[in-house]
């Protein structure tokens, strides 16, 4: 059985999977029972100056029936005393010695309001912090949370501040909220951030009450943006996570963060450079119980894949994620249809030839309905394979290279040498 | 034996595609503490299996369906989901219930197909036992005990390993590979199955008591009893149990065309009209003295025959088998009842004077029940009731506190059902009755 085991940024943690700072980790009862169904670490719900919380807080996007497609929230930080916290903190600290407890903190920019926090909860004994600069709604008006994790300077700073008295290591946890998330993870690492995470909530609003005009959620027939999470903001979550980890100026470890629910989308972000995955909405709408399976299938998968540690997997698929430039414009790929697998429903046709380049058609043989590719008129977009219901019925297979690889980057430097020679020679 | 006939003895149901068992996996709400795996007698934890077919960590949901049920792969095929599982899915009341015996199948079938070793004994204990029966009951205590370290033996009577699961269940419902892939599982921990050998006629029990720590009986029930009409010894009448097991086997030609009569309503008597539909009988029909309401086959296996061109009779008594002068069977001679005071219980049955009539038929079979095991309960020496052997609730242990027994040997004093997942739970209890007992006694280091 491989090594689950990892080292964060010298957080250790006896698998990869954290509870995310929410409401799961709101309290030492809960935090507790999750170590027991065997959840690794847990980053605390973020700790500072007390708050006040409205109800209701939570709406869910469905999606075709299926529950909790999204998940939107405006809920703020812990509501609980300090010390309640930290006294918790302390006894599962000590009930579990071999878990991570990382404590997310949020307070104002201010050099000495940080320099507080840092010292009174490391006095209790976690293993690192994490800096909440993400959340979009509610703590963002007050200057906090996404509204200073927005500033670069601010980033860089606090994360300083913090440092100035951390003894164990500081994650930065960046909010989606911003144009390039680079940016403000380079601020971080300015500021010393031993790692960082991502990503906290993207601002929403999840859906409108058609018969009220209500928002969802509403407080008293009033609504506000919140912040949506859940598997719908997975694809933004892991982009963010591989640009960071393929930026050169980037050289801390990642906790991936954003739509996860199972080993599988798990092991994307580990691929993708996560070295840690925190969970939030999947626990809140299954329970704490479905860290067995991330557990017993990431670690199925790493056997079947014969790598020995899940630090192995970490990033492997980084070199191959790149620029729309580095992408070769001769590889070709075109969709092929197996009609002894299709079921006949047609949608590949119908999408192929209303939103992409008309190129399947129908015919009969023998009676029977049958579809064909075109191929010289596909441009191998994946469109038909994407909406085909029947597993196996169109794969997109690979053409052999016609031309020699070129990329975009490679055609445009070749064509200001071709302009530079002939100018040089017009010269 | 006709091609054609034997197509009719393939599995039913090819199984669910890997797009009908993703959809049908998501659908499961992954309750918690759920009452599907409280209706599961062998407690299956079900959401989990079905959570990992979604996450496709098929071998992790394989694991969850055979740790619990040593069986797991027949009882994917056979149990009466609908009476367990099933019925007892919340969406029953919302939808339709999640088809947790096909989604079981579905990884079960992995788990054969790519035969990955899923798991490890313990080191070698020391100590022996002895199992009598590699029915579902027997293979699963077997399973349990060599997974903790025992050496274990069966003592089984009959050609090949597998019980009913081999030789009582129709194939179209429950292939005979899947049942050798089983037993297969249970020899790959070094278990020891000793087929052709009958206890108490090639192996004595005190030959057992001699060398074994601890014996299990888990010899399930016996033949069809007779009817004890005339006519009973007539070329063509058959016990159901044996007239499946030589289906199994061969699919003879006797049937074709033929007109058959079975006996009973049971499960039994299910299988054994199905099968002889398949067996190319032109005409098959159960005859039972009580009506469709104190049936004991299920409703869905009712249904079955039904489809299959089964017809019943009800309310009709077999009085006597009626043969030609080369003594075949030519007719059955029956007599309606009358079924009274029905608002007492199962009603009183009466024969209606005078209202005898006559089934043309070739074939009768015998479908009424299995018989007990006296001859064998007695050559062991235990306390039993009505050939029911006495066991103490819990423990499964029987007059004598070397042997214990499990599975249909002990059905009929409010122990489970004669099911095979009830059989499997019986043989698990019985293993882990003998290892708390032994560890109490510190007869293990
Ligand atoms: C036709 C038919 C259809 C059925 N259909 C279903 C169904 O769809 N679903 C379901 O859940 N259940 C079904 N059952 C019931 C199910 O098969 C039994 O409940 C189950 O097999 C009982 O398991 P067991 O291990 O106790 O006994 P068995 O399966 O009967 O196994 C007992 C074994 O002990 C061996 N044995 C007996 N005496 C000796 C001896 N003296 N020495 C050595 N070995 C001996 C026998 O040869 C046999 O192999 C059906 C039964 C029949 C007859
Ligand atoms: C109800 C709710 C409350 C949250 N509160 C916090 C918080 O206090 N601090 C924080 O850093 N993130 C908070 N988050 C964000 C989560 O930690 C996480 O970043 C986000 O939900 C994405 O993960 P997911 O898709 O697994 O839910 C909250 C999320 C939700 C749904
Ligand atoms: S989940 Fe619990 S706290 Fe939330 S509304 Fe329901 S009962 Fe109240
Ligand atoms: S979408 Fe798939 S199943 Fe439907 S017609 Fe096209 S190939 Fe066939
Ligand atoms: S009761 Fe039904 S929906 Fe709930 S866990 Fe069991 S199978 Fe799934």
């Amino acid at each position: 059985m491989a090594d689950l085991s990892i080292n964060f940024a010298g957080i250790k943690s006896p698998n990869p999977f954290w509870l995310a700072s929410a409401p799961p980790t709101n309290s030492g009862y809960q935090v507790q029972r999750a170590f027991e169904a065997g959840w690794g670490g847990a980053v605390w719900k973020t700790l500072g100056d007390p708050i006040l919380n409205v109800s209701s807080r939570f709406a869910a996007v469905s999606f075709n029936g299926q529950k909790v497609a999204g998940f939107n929230n405006i809920e703020l930080i812990t509501d609980r005393p300090l010390e309640v916290n930290l006294k918790e903190i302390y006894e599962t600290k000590k009930r579990f010695p071999n878990h991570a407890i990382i404590a997310s903190l949020m307070v104002e920019p201010k050099a000495e309001k940080w320099h507080e926090i840092v010292k009174k909860v490391q006095d209790v004994g976690v293993d690192g912090f994490e800096l909440n600069f993400g959340c979009p709604h509610g703590m963002a008006e007050r200057g906090m949370g996404a509204a200073s994790g927005q500033v670069p300077d601010l980033v860089e700073k606090q994360t300083y501040w913090a440092k100035e008295y951390a003894q164990v290591p500081v994650i930065v946890k960046l909010t989606p909220n911003i144009t390039d998330i680079t940016v403000t993870a380079e601020a971080a690492i300015r500021g010393g951030a031993d790692a960082i995470s991502m990503i906290n909530t993207i601002n929403s609003l999840a859906g409108v009450d058609l018969n009220s005009w209500n928002t969802i959620p509403h407080v008293g027939n009033k609504g506000a943006h919140g912040g949506y999470c859940g598997p719908a903001v997975k694809p933004i979550a892991l982009n963010m996570v591989g640009e960071c980890a393929r930026n050169p100026y980037i050289n801390v470890p990642i906790s991936g963060i954003g739509g996860i629910s199972n080993w599988q989308d798990a092991a994307e972000f580990i691929l993708m450079g996560s070295t840690s995955v925190q969970v939030c909405t999947a626990a809140m709408h299954h329970g704490f119980s479905i860290v067995e399976d991330m557990i017993d299938g990431l670690s199925n998968y790493l056997d079947d894949k014969g790598l020995a540690s899940v630090m192995d997997l970490v990033g492997k698929t980084v070199p191959k994620y790149s620029d729309w430039g580095d992408l070769d414009l001769n590889y070709k790929v075109v969709a092929e249809i197996n009609n002894d697998v299709c079921i006949n429903c047609n949608k590949c046709h119908i999408a192929c030839e209303d939103t992409s380049h008309q190129c399947i058609d129908l015919y009969t043989e023998d009676g029977r309905p049958m579809l064909k590719v075109r191929e010289e008129d596909c441009v191998g977009c994946n469109l038909c394979s994407i909406v085909c219901p029947a597993e196996g019925a169109i794969t997109m297979k690979e053409l052999v290279h016609t031309q020699p690889p070129m990329t975009w980057n490679e055609r445009q430097s070749l064509i200001s040498g071709f302009a530079a020679n002939s100018s040089s020679i017009a010269r | 034996m006709s091609n054609s006939l034997a197509k009719n003895f393939e599995e039913i149901f090819d199984g669910l595609t890997t797009y009908a068992a993703t959809v049908e996996a998501n659908r499961c709400l992954y309750c918690y503490d759920p009452p599907c795996v409280k209706a599961c007698p062998t407690s299956i934890n079900i959401p989990s299996f079905i959570k990992k077919i979604a996450s496709n960590n098929m071998k992790g949901s394989a694991r969850v369906i055979m740790e619990a049920n040593p069986v797991g792969a027949s009882c994917a095929r056979v149990c009466p989901t609908i009476e367990l599982c099933e019925g007892a899915c919340v969406l029953n009341s919302e939808e339709k219930p999640i088809q947790i015996g096909h989604l079981q199948r579905y990884a079960t079938d992995w788990l054969r197909e790519s035969d990955v070793n899923l798991f490890t004994p313990k080191p070698a204990n020391g100590k022996k036992i002895a199992i009598i029966g590699s029915g579902p009951a027997g293979l699963s205590a077997a399973r349990e005990l060599a997974l903790l370290g025992y050496g274990v033996t069966i003592y089984e009577a009959d050609e090949k390993a597998g019980g009913l699961n081999y030789y009582g269940i129709v194939s179209f419902r429950l292939p005979q590979d899947v049942v050798e892939w089983e037993v297969q599982q249970v020899q790959n921990l070094g278990v020891e199955i000793k087929t052709s050998t009958k206890i108490g006629e090639d192996v004595l029990v005190d030959d057992l008591l001699a060398n074994f720590d601890r014996i299990i009986v888990a010899v399930g029930m016996g033949k069809v009893p007779m009817l004890n009409i005339e006519g009973e010894h007539l070329e063509g009448v058959y016990d159901a149990i044996d007239f499946v097991k030589e289906s199994k086997a061969s699919f003879t030609d006797k049937m074709l065309g033929k007109k058959a009569v079975v006996i009973g309503a049971g499960n039994t008597a299910i299988d054994a009209a199905t099968c002889s539909v398949r067996l190319g009988a032109e005409q098959v029909q159960i005859v039972y003295r009580r009506t469709s309401k104190e049936m004991t086959a299920y409703d869905f296996e009712y249904d079955f025959a039904k489809q299959d061109g089964v017809e019943f009779r009800w309310l009709s008594l077999p009085k006597r088998v009626i043969g030609d002068e080369a003594g075949k069977v030519i007719g059955l001679e029956c007599i309606k009842m009358k079924l009274t005071d029905i608002e007492n219980g199962k009603g009183t049955l009466t024969e209606i004077p005078g209202s005898e009539f006559v089934i043309e038929t070739d074939a009768v079979i015998r479908a009424i029940g299995q018989a007990k095991q006296y001859e064998l309960i007695e050559h062991l020496g235990l306390a039993n009731t009505r050939g029911v052997i006495d066991v103490e609730m819990n423990s499964l242990k029987t007059s004598n506190p070397k042997i214990y027994a499990c599975g249909d040997v002990i059905y009929g004093n409010g122990y489970g059902e004669a099911t095979v997942v009830s059989a499997a739970q019986q043989g698990k209890d019985s293993a882990y009755a003998i290892h708390y007992e032994l560890n109490a006694n510190s007869e293990i280091a």
